[in-house]
């Protein structure tokens, strides 16, 4: 358990670093698309909320019941984030 | 598929986010970043739906489908001038989301240790601050409640017991994680109830701040429920956006000229302005304003929050490209905080059509400023405010502005003459190569161009 934790805690700070690194290269004309589409990724949380709404008889129904509310957040994320980040992103062109 | 399967399609995932991201460096290359960083999420998804823990996939069902049809309406019927809303409750939703997994993760641990309870009860603690804070800001920028501060005596005091009563019961409840005894429920209210708190104190004018650091949490609170159920893809995603909610909240403070924790804890716009500025303004009228623009070589718009108010940028684009077919050059000179998210000018601008190599960052117009004939401000004010550079008295001094005093003549499109967001009195208004074109932004802006086509 202690191991995993550790692990998981080494990914954190490697992949803060990455996203310093790759952020900081953005352009302040994008910033916009930039923040919404930071939100499609945290949207990320959708794939811990399918394990908690699919479970099943597994778990008691609180769970089951928390985990769904949390599938409809995440997917407002994931599906309002991308669509949203590619419409606007489609109006920046160069004449 | 076993786990080895999933966390492998994981690793593209990750490669695939971080691929999407290099790739919104350049305009050019960014809506194909977006794609692949939508296959990436699609693969996760995929993958994770495979495991075998998952039985039952009607309630699945239900969930996306409600989220997804929330979510695209949104999307298609936003308007570009509400992104800034859009995005507060995109924030919102991505908090409540980990906050209900960090839940149902506790609630569906049959003897979880201490690990596990603290960074699920963290997951909802910065998922639960996330979401009531998002709503708190979604409803400052709808103008739903006012968008000044909100002060009161003994504020800091009533915060810090608030944190301390946080930190203290959620010490206890990692010892003895119960989801349905009342301590869970007090700090679940608790919660919601700082996010309430944080971002009252928190002015119009600095909801480009306040927008990104909710950013930076949500993707926080995904790397809570990621550490909660052991779930790397959750870590790696949401530090990339934690990172960029980090590094945006800092570009704003700097663009302000504040510390972090002056913006959010100072409760600005509550404060009054210092000096007042006595002298008088020169108007202009329509037709003097399009004579003077047709005889100038080189004219920079300067677009702030009224723009978007006035939904003039397309009318703007429009006066651009007449200048342009005259042989006028034209460049749109944004301020890192004008609107009310990071980046909001542009996507306006961009929405009207206006060619993206002609927006132009302040550091990079500010040394051309002299050769400017004409700079027209449109519904900005306190980016272009030289006080802020020359008044050492004055709220905003420090913060870097646009100089567009520097410019050969100014117009000010402006409503009337009260005081911008910020409450300071601007100076520019008073300048002798100022000239103030007063009237609804949209209108005046219509008026020169029936001028340059009469």
């Amino acid at each position: 358990m202690e191991l995993i934790a550790v692990y998981l805690a080494f990914i954190l700070v490697l992949s803060i670093f990455l996203g310093f690194e790759l952020i900081s290269k953005v352009p302040a004309t994008l910033h916009t698309p930039l923040m919404s589409g930071a939100n499609a990724i945290s949207g990320i949380t959708l794939v811990g909320a399918l394990a908690a709404a699919g479970a099943g008889e597994a778990q008691e129904g609180l769970a089951t019941a928390l985990g769904v509310a949390a599938v409809a957040f995440a997917t407002v994320n994931v599906v309002g984030g991308y669509l949203v980040t590619d419409r606007m992103l489609g109006m920046f062109r160069k004449r | 598929m076993s786990d080895i399967y999933i966390n492998l399609a994981y690793i593209a995932s990750a490669a695939l986010f971080v691929f999407g991201l290099k790739m919104l460096s350049s305009p050019a290359t960014a809506r194909r970043g977006n794609l692949l960083s939508s296959i990436g999420m699609l693969i996760a998804i995929v993958a994770t739906l495979t495991a075998q823990g998952i039985v039952s996939y009607q309630w699945i069902a239900v969930g996306a489908l409600a989220g997804g049809v929330i979510g695209a309406l949104a999307a298609r019927l936003v308007a570009m001038t509400s992104m800034p809303e859009m995005v507060a409750l995109f924030n919102g939703s991505g908090g409540a989301a980990s906050l209900l997994v960090g839940w149902a993760a506790l609630s569906a641990a049959t003897d979880p240790t201490a690990f596990t309870a603290a960074v699920a009860f963290l997951s909802i603690l910065i998922g639960g601050v996330t979401a009531s804070g998002s709503i708190v800001a979604w409803a400052k920028l709808a103008e739903v409640v006012p968008s000044r501060a909100v002060v009161f005596p003994g504020q800091r005091v009533v915060n810090g017991l608030l944190l301390a009563a946080i930190v203290v019961g959620g010490t206890l409840f990692a010892t003895q994680p119960a989801t349905d005894a009342p301590l869970f429920y007090a700090l679940l209210g608790l919660a919601l109830l700082l996010g309430v708190m944080a971002v009252i104190p928190i002015g119009g004018a600095d909801m480009p701040v306040v927008i990104s650091l909710l950013n930076s949490y949500s993707g926080l609170a995904a790397c809570a429920a990621g550490f909660a159920i052991d779930n790397n893809i959750l870590i790696v995603a949401g530090s990339l956006v934690g990172a960029a909610g980090i590094i945006l909240t800092n570009i704003m403070c700097k663009a302000m000229n504040r510390s972090l924790a002056n913006v959010l804890f100072s409760g600005f716009g509550a404060v009054q302005a210092a000096t007042k500025v006595e002298g008088e303004v020169k108007p202009i009228n329509v037709e003097d304003a399009s004579i003077i623009l047709e005889a100038a070589s080189s004219v920079t718009f300067v677009p702030g929050y009224g723009m978007a108010v006035a939904q003039a940028q397309h009318v703007v684009r429009e006066l651009g490209d007449l200048l342009e077919a005259h042989g006028t050059e034209v460049t749109y000179a944004i301020h890192p905080v004008a609107g009310r998210m990071p980046g909001h000018m542009n996507v306006l601008l961009a929405e009207a059509n206006v060619s993206y190599d002609k927006l132009v960052e302040m550091e990079d117009i500010n040394p051309r400023m002299p050769n400017v004939d004409v700079a027209v401000v449109i519904g900005a004010n306190d980016v272009v405010n030289p006080a802020a550079r020359d008044d050492a008295t004055s709220p905003i001094h420090g913060m870097p502005i646009i100089n567009v005093d520097h410019a050969r003549t100014v117009f000010v499109l402006k409503r009337s003459m009260a005081s911008g967001f910020a409450g300071v009195d601007n100076p520019l208004f008073f300048g002798q190569n100022t000239r103030m074109l007063f009237g609804d932004a949209k209108a005046s802006i219509s008026g020169v161009v029936a001028q340059f086509k009469g």
